[in-house]
């Protein structure tokens, strides 16, 4: 017999479950207050805002910042176009080698990291392409591209092909329809591809290691700090401030995918 | 001038022949119906005319003017479209009045036109819904509204009442009538269902393999079928071979005969054996195995009826033998 109340064992379990995924997440908030400097030590002997201070004075945590955002939103606008395109040909006509190509787009994400990363490096090494900002935004728009494509592609095949065809019937040239029509059909999905993206692109490593170079994004940053540290809390509020550049446009792309499930333009 | 002309007209998509060579004019003011079987090429052709097609050969003109290089949007000819194609992020004024806001008219002007072609459709108060929120019946009739607000000259409708069930469908059928009879455009709408195209257009093509086989007005359709294809297609008509027709009345062609026409004798010219029997209510439906033809009978209640297996033989007036063309 089934009964609505979960048994108190099973409450237990869940809250185990839970304890485990996000107990390491506090701790790291809990050690970015703590007044020890150099090891982590529980529980922290005081606590202090210092180290926010500490953070901001830090020119080298400003340059990993400004450059992570930028290749994220670089690495995003490209994937946004590319990966809308991509989908309205792939989902909206016939051509040889049409399945193909949906299967090669969504390759890289399946791809491990460290392949696309080494095969990108050869690649730059080969073509003798220096390794600058526009290294890393390759190498990230190459799973970027397939977000946004995945996104795109379903809402276009959602989305029923006459409307297209009545817009024109009513008078739209293709401009016009693109604008009235299309686009905000098409909307949501894109913006929520588009937040999922920049924020794999914001805390991406693997594939960053092969073709920054010297350069570091934040995550890279980070690393670097954990190898040698120097001021170990400054890390901790790094890390807070990348958990929240990357939740926020997640819980964005969750709200904003709600309730849309509904096949647009299929009024039967 | 007819509205629409089609001048040995074709559609070829590769080796497949979706339109081939169609000759037809449709006259102002016309409720015209395109029948027959999916795939026959009535929808390609109805697409010809609204421009989401090009024809591959031939030359189509509406009123006149030819429309081969014209798109979709710069003809004067509005579709409702089978699965309605209502714009789903729009409510339902706004759905009606786009034609208008991309014709350029002023907020005010086309919210008044949308509420009066909502009026005329009896979905007056309706404006400020969605479409997902209406049901088939009602998209239906804002998809009517959001063709009719523009005043094309020629209304395409494309299975305007395949997704409606029975009830709503008669309903619609005779307010389509009446709408068409009030407004005085030609209407040209696109079914598979006999009954619907002989109920209510004015004149009815019969498609099939990308050809019309017979165009007339719907008492020509069903009482004078051309070709063996058209008399089962559109009437369920008994088709008799040509072998049979030339020992009966001596000419070399197929012929049709209705099953409310044929009668029960005891001496008649063409003898049968009954193979089945169904109560349809107003009439009970006789099928028999005439010198090895299938034949259907409708017999009306107050005839006595045979029973299986009875050898009978058949008889008809000499007018409802109809003779037709050979092939297709």
């Amino acid at each position: 017999m089934h009964s609505d109340r979960a048994s108190l064992k099973l409450k237990i379990a869940a809250a185990a479950g839970l304890l485990f995924l996000h107990l390491p997440i506090a701790l790291i908030f809990v050690y970015a207050f703590t007044t020890e400097e150099k090891s982590f030590q529980w529980p922290p002997p005081g606590y202090t805002l210092k180290w926010f201070a500490a953070t901001w004075n830090r020119p080298d945590v400003w340059e990993a910042m400004a450059l992570s955002l930028k290749v994220a939103a670089i690495s995003t606008l490209l994937a946004m176009i590319l990966g809308t395109l991509c989908a309205a040909a792939v989902s909206r006509t016939k051509f040889f080698g049409r399945e193909s190509i949906s299967l090669l787009v969504i390759l890289p994400i399946a791809l491990p990291g460290v392949v696309t990363g080494i095969a990108l490096r050869s690649a730059f090494s080969i073509a003798e392409v220096p390794f600058s900002t526009w290294t890393i935004v390759l190498g990230h728009a190459t799973f970027c591209v397939v977000i946004v494509y995945n996104n795109a592609v379903a809402r276009f095949r959602r989305t029923s092909g006459s409307l297209i065809e009545a817009s024109m019937d009513l008078g739209a040239n293709l401009f016009q329809t693109l604008r009235h029509v299309i686009l905000p059909n098409i909307a949501t999905a894109l913006v929520v591809g588009g937040m999922l993206a920049f924020a794999l692109s914001f805390d991406e490593v693997i594939v960053t290691t092969f073709t920054a170079g010297q350069q570091q994004t934040l995550p890279i940053w980070m690393l670097e700090e954990l190898v040698r540290p120097r001021e170990r809390p400054v890390t901790n509020v790094v890390a807070m401030v990348v958990v929240l550049v990357t939740l926020l446009p997640i819980l964005g792309a969750y709200y904003l995918t709600r309730g849309t499930e509904a096949v647009a333009g299929q009024g039967k | 001038m007819p509205a629409v002309s089609f001048d040995h007209v074709s559609r070829h998509f590769g080796a497949v022949k979706a339109v081939d060579d169609v000759i037809l004019d449709i006259a102002e003011g016309e409720f015209f119906a395109m029948l027959g079987p999916s795939g026959s090429g009535k929808t390609t052709c109805l697409r010809l005319i609204a421009g989401f097609e090009r024809p591959t050969g031939g030359d189509i003109r509406i009123f006149g003017e030819p429309v081969a290089d014209l798109p979709p949007y710069k003809r004067q000819v509005n579709t409702v479209f089978q699965d309605y194609a209502l714009f789903p992020h729009l409510n339902v004024r706004d759905n009606v009045a786009y034609g208008l806001m991309i014709a350029g008219r002023g907020k005010r002007e086309r919210h008044a036109e949308a509420e009066a072609a909502l009026e005329m459709v009896r979905l007056g108060g309706y404006g400020s819904r969605k479409p997902s929120e209406l049901s088939g019946g009602q998209r239906q009739r804002v998809a009517l509204a959001r063709a009719l607000v523009n005043k094309p000259r020629v209304l395409l409708l494309d299975e305007p009442l395949g997704a409606l069930d029975l009830k709503l469908r008669e309903q619609m059928q005779e307010e389509l009538k009446t709408l068409q009879r009030q407004l005085g455009i030609t209407f040209v709408f696109v079914t598979h269902d006999q009954g619907e195209a002989l109920s209510m257009a004015d004149r009815v093509a019969v498609f099939n393999d990308g050809k019309i086989i017979q165009v007339g007005s719907p008492e020509d359709i069903y009482f004078r079928p051309e070709v063996p294809f058209v008399a089962d297609f559109v009437g369920s008509s008994n088709v008799l071979p040509e072998a049979l027709v030339a020992r009966l009345t001596g000419e070399t062609c197929p012929a049709a005969i209705r099953p409310e026409r044929l009668r029960l004798t005891s001496e008649g010219p063409l003898k049968a054996r009954v193979t089945g029997l169904s109560f349809l209510g107003l009439s009970t439906r006789v099928s028999f195995d005439a010198e090895g033809t299938r034949l259907t009978a409708l017999l009306p209640q107050d005839v006595a009826r045979p029973r299986e297996g009875d050898e009978v033989a058949l008889s008809w007036a000499p007018e409802d033998l109809h003779l037709m063309r050979a092939g297709a």
